[in-house]
C-alpha cells in the first residue's frame, strides 16, 4: 500500500472542510444539508473505528455504547431544556407525579452536559479498555464483548422507558442551546457544527498516525508480542486508540440528536453498530480518508435505499460485507495501489514483512 | 419463601441453559476447533427452526414430524455450513477475525431471505402431543418441553464428545486442530477435515433450531438472540472445550432464570451478560483451559 505523504493527505483535508463547510451550504437544500450532517455524524464515528480497527486492529463491534453515551447525554439535556421547569412529557405521561430521576438533574447544566459528552466516553472505554487489554484480552474476544455491551445498553434503555424513553427513544427537542431548532439558519448551525467536528477529527488522526504513537500503534496491531519485547506496554498503546475512539463516537452521537431530533435504542444497538463497521470496511478501514467516506456512503444508502427499498438494501449490505472484506480487506481506498502495483508488474506481489508478521499473530491468536 | 418460588428458576434456567448449549456446541466446534467466527450462526439455527416448520408441512401428525425434523434440520444447516465454508470461509484462514465480519455480512442476507420466503410475523411449529405434560417436581409442574431440550442435549454432547473421542474423523479432527502441519504430512486430508467439521458444527445450529421452535417462535430474528449469548457461553467455557462449553451453559440459563425471577426479563439479560464480562476479566482464558507454551 503507498502511503500519501502526509502534506498531501492535509491538503486532502483542506478541500475535504471546504466543500462540507463552504460549497455544501451553498447548493444543498435545507433536506440534504440535514441529511449531510447525520452522515458527518456517523463519519466522525468512523473516524474513530478507524483509529482502533484499522490502525490498532481492535475491532470495535460495540461503538454503539459510547455513541448511546454521547446521544443520550445530549438528548437529556435537550429534552430537559424543552420541558423547561416541569417533567419531561413522557414521564408524566406514565406516572403523572413521577419526579424527575435523580442521574437526569445534572443534565440540566449545559456545562456538565458538555462535560459529560466528553468524559463519560472516555471513563467508560478507559475503564474497560484498561481492564481488557491489560488482561490481553482481543481478537474475537474483543470484538464479541464489545458487541455483548452494546446489545446489553440497547437492552437496558428498552426496558427502563419510565427513566429512558425505551424503545419509543427521546425526541422533540424544541431548543438546542438556547436557540430555536426548528430555525432553518440554527439547523445549519448545527449541520456546520457536526462538520466542523468531523474536520478536526480528521486533522487529529491525521496527527496521530504521523507521530510516532501513530507508529507504536500499527506496529501493536502487527506484531503485539515483538512490541512488548521491544520494551513498550501494548496495552497502553492500544487503550489509547480505544479511548480515542469512544470519545469520537461520543462526539458524533451528541450531534446526531440535533440534528436527526430523536435517539432510540435502535439506533445504538448490535444492528446499529455492525452498520458503522460497514462503512469504515467498505472506505478502508487503516487509511485516512476511508473511515469517514465509506461511512457516509453507507449512511447515504442507509437512509434512502433503506427507507425506499429496506429488502434490497439490507441484501446489498450483507453482499458489501462480503464482497469487501474476502476481496479487499483494506477498502476501496486501497484500490488505486493495486491498480498501480498490477500495472508495475503482472506478478502477485510477494507478502510484505509487516502482512506476513500480521498472518503469524493471526495464526497464533 | 415457597419451594417452588426457588426451584422454579433453576428448572427453567437449566432448560434454558440447555437451549445455549445447543446453540453454543456449533460454535464450539467451529470456533474452539478451526478458529472460524461464524456470525451466520444463530441464522444456521433459524435455518433448523424452518426445516422444522417445512417437515411438519409435509409430515402433518406433529408426534412424528419433530423426531424427523431432528436430522433434516441437521442435513439442511450442516449443507449451509458446507456451503459458506467452501464458498467464503476456506480463503479467509488466515485472517481469523475477518470471518467475523463476512459472516456477519452471510446472516444479514440469510436474515432477509427468511423474511423473504416466510411471513414476516413467522410460522408456527406444531409441539407434539408427547410434550404437553408435566413432571412434578417438589410441587412444581415442570413442562416436558423442558425436559425435553436438556435430554436432546444432553444427547448431542455425548453423541459429539463420542465422535471427536473415538471415530477416526473425531481423531484427524483432533489432530489438524493440534498440529495442521504434521497431520498434513501424516496424511490426513485437512481441507475435508474442515469441511467435516464445519458441516458438523452448522449442523448442530439446525438441531438447536428445532429445540428452539418448540419454545418460542420461528421468525427471521430467531437467530440474532442467540448468537451473542452463545459466543460468550463459547468464551466463557473455554476455547474447545466441550466440558466448558457445557458448565457455562447451564450457569448463564440458570442465572439468567434467577435474575429474570428477581428483577425483569430483559434486566436479566444485560446482568448475564455483565457477569460474564466480569468473569473473562477474572479467566480470560475460559472456565477450562489447555496449557500451552505460546505467547498468546
Amino acid at each position: 500500500m503507498t502511503k500519501l505523504k502526509p502534506w498531501i493527505s492535509l491538503g486532502g483535508i483542506g478541500v475535504f472542510a471546504f466543500l462540507l463547510l463552504g460549497v455544501a451550504p451553498l447548493v444543498l437544500t435545507d433536506h440534504w444539508i440535514n441529511n449531510l450532517g447525520k452522515y458527518c455524524c456517523w463519519a466522525i464515528v468512523a473516524v474513530g473505528i478507524g483509529l482502533a480497527w484499522g490502525r490498532g486492529g481492535m475491532l470495535v463491534m460495540g461503538q454503539g455504547v459510547f455513541f448511546a453515551l454521547g446521544a443520550y447525554a445530549m438528548a437529556m439535556h435537550l429534552t430537559l431544556e424543552t420541558a423547561g421547569d416541569r417533567i419531561p412529557g413522557f414521564m408524566v405521561l406514565y406516572d403523572p407525579l413521577a419526579p424527575l430521576p435523580a442521574f437526569w438533574e445534572p443534565f440540566r447544566s449545559a456545562g456538565f452536559t458538555l462535560l459529560a459528552i466528553v468524559l463519560l466516553p472516555v471513563i467508560v472505554s478507559g475503564i474497560l479498555g484498561y481492564a481488557l487489554f491489560k488482561r490481553r484480552v482481543k481478537g474475537a474476544y474483543f470484538a464479541i464483548l464489545s458487541q455483548a455491551l452494546a446489545v446489553a445498553l440497547a437492552t437496558l434503555i428498552s426496558s427502563t422507558i419510565r427513566q429512558t424513553g425505551g424503545d419509543t427513544g427521546l425526541s422533540d427537542f424544541k431548543y438546542f442551546f438556547g436557540f430555536v431548532l426548528n430555525d432553518p439558519a440554527n439547523k445549519l448551525l448545527v449541520y456546520l457544527i457536526a462538520a466542523g467536528l468531523l474536520v478536526v477529527c480528521l486533522l487529529a488522526v491525521w496527527q496521530l498516525y504521523r507521530s510516532r504513537f501513530g507508529e507504536l500503534l500499527v506496529a501493536t496491531r502487527d506484531a503485539e508480542e515483538r512490541v512488548r519485547f521491544l520494551g513498550y506496554d501494548p496495552a497502553n498503546v492500544k487503550l489509547v486508540a480505544f479511548v480515542a475512539s469512544a470519545l469520537m463516537a461520543s462526539i458524533g452521537g451528541a450531534m446526531f440528536v440535533p440534528i436527526v431530533g430523536i435517539i432510540t435504542p435502535a439506533e445504538i444497538g448490535a444492528a446499529a453498530s455492525i452498520l458503522m463497521i460497514a462503512g469504515v470496511a467498505l472506505g478502508g478501514r487503516a487509511s485516512l480518508f476511508g473511515p469517514a467516506l465509506g461511512a457516509m456512503a453507507v449512511g447515504w444508502g442507509q437512509s434512502s435505499l433503506g427507507s425506499t427499498w429496506p429488502d434490497g438494501w439490507t441484501y446489498i449490505l450483507g453482499l458489501l460485507f462480503i464482497v469487501v472484506i474476502l476481496f479487499l480487506p483494506n477498502g476501496l481506498s486501497s484500490l488505486p495501489a493495486r491498480f498501480a502495483a498490477a500495472r508495475r508488474s503482472p506478478a502477485p506481489p510477494p507478502p510484505t514483512p509487516a502482512a506476513a508478521a500480521a498472518e503469524l499473530e493471526g495464526v497464533r491468536s | 419463601m415457597h419451594v417452588d418460588a426457588l426451584i422454579a428458576p433453576l428448572l427453567n434456567g437449566s432448560a434454558q441453559g440447555a437451549l445455549l448449549l445447543l446453540a453454543a456446541l456449533g460454535l464450539s466446534l467451529t470456533f474452539g476447533q478451526m478458529g472460524v467466527i461464524n456470525m451466520a450462526h444463530g441464522e444456521f439455527l433459524m435455518i433448523g427452526a424452518f426445516a422444522a416448520y417445512l417437515v411438519q408441512q409435509v409430515i402433518t401428525a406433529s408426534d412424528l414430524s419433530i423426531p424427523v425434523a431432528l436430522p433434516v434440520a441437521f442435513v439442511v444447516a450442516g449443507l449451509f455450513g458446507l456451503l459458506l465454508e467452501v464458498t467464503i470461509i476456506q480463503w479467509m484462514y488466515r485472517r481469523p477475525l475477518d470471518t467475523l465480519l463476512v459472516t456477519v455480512g452471510v446472516g444479514l442476507i440469510l436474515q432477509q431471505a427468511a423474511l423473504h420466503i416466510f411471513p414476516s410475523q413467522g410460522v408456527p411449529v406444531e409441539k407434539p402431543s408427547w410434550l404437553d405434560g408435566q413432571l412434578s417436581i417438589l410441587g412444581y409442574q415442570w413442562p416436558f418441553r423442558q425436559l425435553f431440550t436438556i435430554l436432546l442435549a444432553s444427547v448431542c454432547v455425548a453423541a459429539l464428545a463420542a465422535w471427536l473421542k473415538y471415530t477416526s474423523f473425531g481423531r484427524r479432527i483432533r489432530a489438524t486442530v493440534h498440529n495442521r502441519d504434521l497431520a498434513e504430512t501424516s496424511g490426513i486430508s485437512t481441507r475435508t477435515v474442515d469441511r467435516l467439521t464445519f458441516f458438523t458444527g452448522s449442523g448442530l445450529a439446525g438441531v438447536a433450531g428445532v429445540a428452539a421452535s418448540l419454545i418460542g417462535g420461528t421468525n427471521s430474528q430467531m437467530g440474532a438472540q442467540y448468537i451473542i449469548p452463545a459466543f460468550l457461553v463459547v468464551a466463557a467455557g473455554g476455547i474447545g472445550q466441550l466440558k466448558g462449553t457445557i458448565v457455562a451453559a447451564w450457569a448463564v440459563g440458570v442465572a439468567l432464570a434467577y435474575f429474570a425471577y428477581w428483577t425483569t426479563g430483559s434486566l436479566a439479560q444485560v446482568l448475564a451478560f455483565i457477569l460474564v464480562i466480569v468473569f473473562l476479566q477474572v479467566r480470560p482464558q475460559g472456565l477450562f483451559t489447555v496449557r500451552t507454551r505460546s505467547l498468546v
